[in-house]
């Protein structure tokens, strides 16, 4: 075997790998909040993309998109709590799963009205020559997208372990009752944790937009992936879900480049079976 | 005096009947004719099907405005069969039994046309497909009343291997998407190869809806292949070309027809650059020699098309605009007998199309040559035109 595409491999596997982990950390920061699976999460990755395009045909400057496609989203996220999840008389969690699955194929609708079918394209953040890595070669946006997941993941552990609005809110998945007995707002706890949720997603979804251009339904399959890569994390924990995603991401890019090409969705699906039957509090056990 | 009055009568009377009689005539037989579309509108091949219904509709109003066929108005009944092909099959039965259509315009893809044409050459019923898949006329001896407009990849690999030939390479690497289209590229491409002298040294596939081909190419990369060919449609190919520059490979990339439109070019940007691929004179039509007898035809579709839905016209709409206007041909000459509508058809000559110049003869139910096909290679975010 030689090394030479091996390289190769592992950087595309860790750039996808790292976008998983970022739409996997929103599911675990919904989960923190309300020990509920959101399956709406992949739709706030396709929403960040497009409307960061839309917002950059409009006005082409790369840190307005990016931050009104954030913004824009997390709104709908919030809307979203408040409108489908909120109002519901028997808030058990499968209910609020199913619920979900509604929301995200109504988002996937109406996103396929307002931009239609066809993909778009938004430009690179800084420029597309590829630097040279040994034998490999890297995009300026790899690194945006793996130095921006860095980012976030330390500010979320951050936010969970030494604020008090991240404790609160972990206090509401431990135990809802006693958070309310000692004052946390759970609706509040709630509402804040889809709003970041949203706003992650949107973030990962612009980030890749340069990579992989955006269209209407890209969503669905890369919440999935996302969602694998949450459980192969272990639910609880964000270092989970990083390392589930960069596992995944590796996994498949290995896949394709050294079994075949056809395996390369397989794979995800195959280690979700996997984890779920040997190990299925996930690779770091969480908080819960 | 009486009499005279009591006669005149009597020829006002008869004069008053032969004119209602003859009245009465083209009013008997102006029941319109009945001409079925099945088009993928909706679903993941809105982009043909969409064109295709547009340009269909575009060309009955005209007809219609211009008094219809041979006296008759011409009704087009459109069906969307979403790519599935139990719904193709479905309403090709109730073009058939309800709406007793004399011909059927499409499906818009290889598999749904195949469904479809078992249908129709049971029930005798002319078959213009638009999909470009070399079985749905071939062999035309067992496809007796199934016909079709849009060019086979056959046609499309002849194309792209003549010019690798004149390029002096000898060896590449094919991509090809997994679906019906890419799986049809890709024995198009492994069986002609060896008579243009070429080695296919890497086969590589890739999903519709993959985002990310760099594995694939990192694979061919490390071969000895002078060019790669990328089969697929969509937004797939123009990340292939995307990848391509973030591995910093250079040798040529050769794209499929599936590629030529201007969303592709859209789609690659900047790394859209220098790609080659076979498309249709429509997208080229204004670099046409004024000799060529294509480019008034792709010319009028194109300004009739734009004006009308206001979006840029595609190949893909040309399909159905060639296949309704050829069977207006067939109907006029016909009177709308479906047995005579074949026949009428089989014998088409010289029609100038936009996807090319069609030649019908009972051997060749598709009419087309290689030459239907031009190569043209983007740059400056254009098509140009190269042979």
């Amino acid at each position: 075997m030689e090394l030479a595409p091996l390289l190769q491999y592992l950087i595309s596997g860790l750039t996808n790998g790292a976008i998983y982990a970022l739409i996997a950390l929103g599911f675990v920061i919904i989960y923190h909040a309300t020990t509920i699976i959101n399956f709406a999460q992949g739709e706030m990755v396709m929403l960040g993309a497009l409307s960061a395009i839309s917002i950059y045909h409009l006005y082409p400057s790369l840190p307005l998109a990016f931050l009104g496609g954030v913004a824009l989203v997390t709104l709908v996220g919030i809307v979203f709590e408040r409108l489908a999840l909120r109002p519901v008389r028997d808030p058990n969690p499968i209910t609020l799963i199913i619920i979900t699955v509604g929301g995200a194929v109504f988002i996937k609708g109406v996103a396929m009205l307002l931009w239609g079918k066809e993909a778009y394209s938004l430009p690179s953040f800084s420029g597309d020559a590829p630097f040279h890595l040994g034998t490999a070669t890297i995009l300026p946006q790899n690194l945006w997208v793996l130095g921006l997941t860095a980012v976030v993941l330390l500010g979320m552990e951050a936010f969970f372990r030494l604020t008090l609005v991240g404790k609160a809110m972990r206090a509401c998945a431990y135990n809802p009752r006693a958070a309310r007995l000692v004052g946390i707002s759970l609706g509040r706890m709630v509402q804040l944790s889809f709003a970041l949720s949203a706003a992650l997603g949107a973030g990962a979804g612009i980030l890749i937009a340069p990579l992989t251009l955006g269209v209407y339904d890209m969503g669905t399959m890369l919440g999935l992936k996302g969602f694998c890569a949450a459980i192969l994390g272990g639910l609880g924990s964000s270092f989970g879900g990083v390392l589930g995603g960069l596992i995944l991401g590796v996994a498949e890019s290995l896949a394709t480049g050294l079994i075949s090409s056809g395996y390369r969705d397989a794979v995800a699906f195959f280690i979700l079976l996997l984890v779920l039957f040997i190990r299925p509090q996930g690779l770091i056990r969480g908080g819960s | 005096m009486r009499r005279t009055v009591i006669l005149c009568g009597l020829v006002m009377a008869l004069a008053g009947l032969v004119l209602l009689w003859v009245g009465c005539g083209p009013k008997a037989t102006s029941e319109p004719f009945v001409v079925g579309g099945i088009f993928s509108i909706t679903g993941p091949a809105s982009y043909l099907g969409e064109p295709e219904r547009n340009s269909m509709e575009m060309v009955a109003e005209e007809v219609n405005s211009k008094g219809g066929v041979s006296g008759r108005p011409l009704k087009v009944v459109i069906y969307d069969d979403e790519g599935d092909v139990t719904k193709a099959r479905l309403h090709a039965e109730k073009l058939l039994q309800k709406d007793k259509a004399v011909t059927i315009i499409g499906p818009s893809l290889t598999h749904t046309s195949m469904a479809v044409l078992e249908i129709t050459q049971k029930a005798k019923l002319p078959l213009i497909s638009c999909a470009a898949g070399l079985a749905i006329t071939s062999p035309a001896k067992d496809r007796v009343w199934v016909f079709k407009t849009a060019q086979t990849d056959q046609m499309a690999v002849n194309r792209i291997y003549q010019y690798l030939q004149k390029q002096g390479l000898k060896k590449l690497a094919i991509l090809t998407v997994s679906t019906g289209f890419g799986v049809a590229g890709k024995e198009q491409l492994l069986t002609q190869a060896p008579k243009f002298e070429l080695a296919v040294v890497a086969q590589e596939v890739f999903g519709e809806k993959d985002t990310d081909m760099t594995p694939q190419l990192t694979k061919i990369r490390g071969t000895e292949a002078q060019a790669v060919i990328c089969w697929g449609t969509g937004p797939a190919p123009a990340l292939v070309a995307k990848n391509m520059k973030q591995l910093a490979m250079t040798i040529p990339l050769i794209q499929s027809h599936g590629a030529a439109s201007k969303k592709f070019i859209e789609l690659a940007g900047d790394a859209g650059e220098g790609i080659i691929l076979p498309a249709g004179k429509l997208v080229i039509y204004n670099q046409l020699p004024d000799t060529d007898p294509q480019k008034a035809v792709c010319k009028e579709y194109a300004t009739k098309y734009t004006a009308k839905f206001k979006t840029p016209e595609s190949s893909f709409g040309g399909y159905a605009y060639d296949a309704l206007r050829m069977l207006l041909i067939a109907l006029e000459k016909s009177g709308g007998d479906q047995a005579k509508i074949r026949d009428e058809l089989e014998k088409i000559k010289k029609f100038v199309g936009v996807s090319g110049v069609f030649n019908m003869s009972p051997e060749d139910h598709n009419g087309l040559t290689p030459d239907a096909f031009v190569m043209v290679k983007i740059s400056n975010g254009q098509f140009k035109f190269l042979d």
